[in-house]
């Protein structure tokens, strides 16, 4: 993959992003054997990723399971350590950081975890919960740590009196808004969203989405939203990163990846959403994969996504497609690209309908 | 409602579950009523909590318990299912009436072959000798789109990916030809392109060997893919009953309006404010009296302090909800904005 100086997270006067990833790797060591421990393989979980996210944007990372988003959101966050690459935040590489400069590093990245039912202690109060991190960070204590976790519970839509309680007295929703406020007590500048509302129900979703988008504006937060649905992703995002076995195979900006994909695997994938209107599905051209996604201990040569892909050609199973702008700002790596050429419809054009019925 | 007339497989009505817990008596589901006709898809739409699947489990018998009391009738063949003894159940269960779970990984022993656990549903029903049953199970495998299918009987479920499972727990309900499959969250733990793959397996499935499909789902997106007509659930009981057509696009229940305004669309424009339901669901410890959603209605009134029954309301004798509004003023309120409809404006 290209590690050449890229430019669409920066804004025109050229400020740096918040964010920036240049051709980062994280592999894991496949090992076998009873004394000495061989290596025999490596899971590429992330394999050469670049991309930036400017400040206040909201980047979406979406792909199936075990595409790599995930690793590559604590890669990024430095809770696990890359294999090769750079990390830059603020403009400074972090991926080598240690110790007392990591730790301070931690104030400015916070995450909010999937399973509100697994991220939070259950033997601690909300109190104790939300207020760790400053108490951690030294930031404040005594009185003046219980006014901040107060004005953070208010902030995320409880109250002051839900301090004294425990995460099994909350409903789904409202443990991960306490899992928000932990993340927003040291005033991070960079959130990273793994998953936050697919364990919830539907009418809980639109609050916590709505909830993240405030907060958003309220305190210019940069977010980094790891999610499968796409749906999601499209609402939330102002650009969608789309990952394919440790790969990102498109990115651009949310509504242009959404209705001009120019991957094939970003078509597949937005045409395997289900929309809840019956008409418009009736008339709708499904692009349905076959098999499932090979082992990222083997993936295979050169285009990864050729096996499954039904455009691909001999070229894709010989040159790897490096990640190029074929629309402006949307770049994909893609010997075929879709929706490429002056107002000419090709096959991925029919995904959705804007607006139709 | 009266006993299962002969146009209905399955005729549940008035089912209510009752559990006795440390904190008080929590009645999951509460005069619940529906039919079944064959060959149909019914997806039963609902939150956690709802009842939506302590309902069907209760069907099939799989929450009897000394804690628990069912009443009610779920009317089958003849056969009241609710008073059936066990041994006339199991008889029934994964035979004439099966049902696939949303993990599949839990629902298959991990220490036998996929092969062993297919061979065993086939002969638990059916006095069939093992080659038999075997031939049985790799053909079922080639039927659900396993590839390889002779081979892969010999695997063990964690040598299966996820969509894989699926296809086997499928292959496995499927083994007896059940005239009812009960599909409860099936797709809910893949991703979406292996969900297309299972939900258009389901469907071809229903095409080709005539059995009807209860699709219980949080997900009104699958339930558009799939199915025939819609329940959906709140707080244990049925707040709307609908051909699909007519849920999405002639919703009665604010409930209903709520939950498709608070799901993100990928073929409309982007919204700029996703609506959403105000609150929580209730607890069933402490329901509210009258109508069960008029905490979070906003269009609730005083005459939602007593319940309103299932009844058809809007001129469809086959479209039914439990919402006091006049037909009318249902049209006016529900927001309808770029063809959405959601509970009011945001």
């Amino acid at each position: 993959m290209s590690t050449a100086p890229r430019t669409e997270g920066r804004t025109e006067a050229g400020e740096t992003p918040l964010v920036e990833v240049v051709d980062l790797k994280k592999h894991f060591p496949i090992k076998a054997g009873v004394i000495f421990d061989r290596e025999i393989g490596r899971v590429r979980a992330v394999d050469g990723v670049s991309f930036s996210i400017r400040r206040g944007e909201t980047l979406g990372l979406v792909g199936e399971s075990g595409c790599g988003k995930s690793t590559l959101s604590r890669t990024i966050m430095r809770l696990l350590d890359p294999t090769a690459g750079k990390i830059l935040f603020e403009g400074r590489e972090i991926q080598d950081l240690r110790g007392r400069e990591l730790t301070a590093l931690r104030r400015e990245m916070q995450i909010i975890f999937q399973d509100p039912y697994a991220s939070l202690n259950p033997r601690k109060r909300v109190s104790q919960i939300v207020g760790e991190p400053l108490a951690l960070h030294k930031v404040a204590r005594g009185a003046e740590l219980r006014k901040r976790v107060d004005e953070l519970l208010e902030l995320v839509g409880l109250s002051a009196k839900d301090a004294n309680r425990f995460p099994h007295e909350f409903s789904g929703g409202q443990r991960q808004r306490i899992g928000i406020a932990r993340a927003l007590a040291l005033r991070p500048k960079l959130i990273i969203a793994d998953e936050p509302v697919s364990a919830l129900d539907v009418s809980i979703q639109a609050q916590i989405i709505n909830l993240l988008e405030d907060l958003q504006d309220e305190f210019n937060l940069t977010y980094l939203f790891v999610a499968h649905d796409l749906g999601v992703v499209r609402h939330i995002a102002d650009r969608i990163a789309v990952m394919y076995l440790g790969k990102i195979v498109e990115l651009g900006p949310s509504e242009e990846v959404c209705s001009r994909p120019v991957h094939p695997y970003t078509e597949t994938l937005l045409s395997a959403v289900p929309i809840p209107d019956p008409r418009a599905n009736a008339n709708r051209k499904r692009q349905v994969l076959e098999g499932d996604v090979p082992s990222p201990a083997n993936p295979p040569e050169a285009c990864r996504f050729h096996t499954r892909c039904p455009y691909a050609t001999e070229i894709c199973s010989e040159v790897e497609p490096q990640l190029e702008e074929h629309r402006p700002r949307q770049e994909a790596a893609c010997h075929h690209p879709l929706n490429v050429g002056a107002g000419k419809r090709t096959e991925g054009e029919t995904t959705f309908e804007s607006g139709a019925r | 409602m009266s006993a299962a007339q002969p146009q209905h497989l399955l005729s549940v009505s008035g089912l209510t579950v009752t559990f006795q817990t440390d904190a008080g008596e929590l009645r999951a589901v509460d005069g619940l009523s529906f039919d079944l006709r064959p060959g149909e898809i019914l997806g039963i739409v609902g939150e956690s909590g709802s009842g939506k699947s302590v309902a069907n489990l209760s069907i099939l018998g799989l929450t009897r318990g000394p804690d628990t009391t069912i009443s009610g009738r779920a009317d089958f063949d003849g056969r009241d299912l609710i008073t059936l003894d066990e041994e006339e159940l199991r008889e029934l269960r994964g035979n004439r009436i099966s049902m696939i779970f949303q993990d599949p990984l839990s629902s298959l022993h991990p220490f036998y072959t996929v092969g062993k656990q297919l061979i065993e549903a086939i002969q638990v029903h059916r006095d069939v000798r093992k080659e038999e049953a075997a031939e049985r199970a790799a053909q079922l495998l080639e039927m659900v789109g396993i590839p390889d299918a002779r081979r892969r009987l010999d695997e063990y479920p964690h040598e299966f990916s996820g969509g894989m499972r699926q296809r086997a727990m499928i292959a496995m309900a499927l083994a007896n030809e059940p005239d009812v499959l009960i599909a409860d969250e099936p797709t809910t733990a893949l991703d979406v392109t292996t969900q297309a793959q299972i939900l258009g397996l389901i469907k071809e499935l229903r095409d080709r060997l005539g059995m009807a499909v209860i699709m219980i789902t949080h997900d009104l997106g699958v339930i558009a893919e799939v199915a025939d007509r819609v329940l959906v659930m709140y707080a244990g009981r049925a707040v709307e009953s609908a051909p699909l057509d007519a849920l999405f696009y002639d919703p009665q229940h604010p409930y209903t309006w709520g939950l498709l305004g608070s799901i993100t669309r990928m073929d409309r424009p982007r919204a700029a404010k996703l609506a959403q339901i105000k609150g929580q669901p209730p607890s069933p410890l402490a329901l509210p009296t009258g109508c069960k959603f008029r905490p979070r209605c906003p269009h609730a009134f005083d005459r939602c302090a007593i319940e309103p029954p299932l009844e058809p309301r809007a001129g469809d004798p086959a479209h039914a909800d439990r919402c006091w509004l006049s037909p009318d003023e249902k049209r006016a309120k529900r927001v309808v904005e770029g063809g959405e409809i959601g509970l009011e404006a945001a």
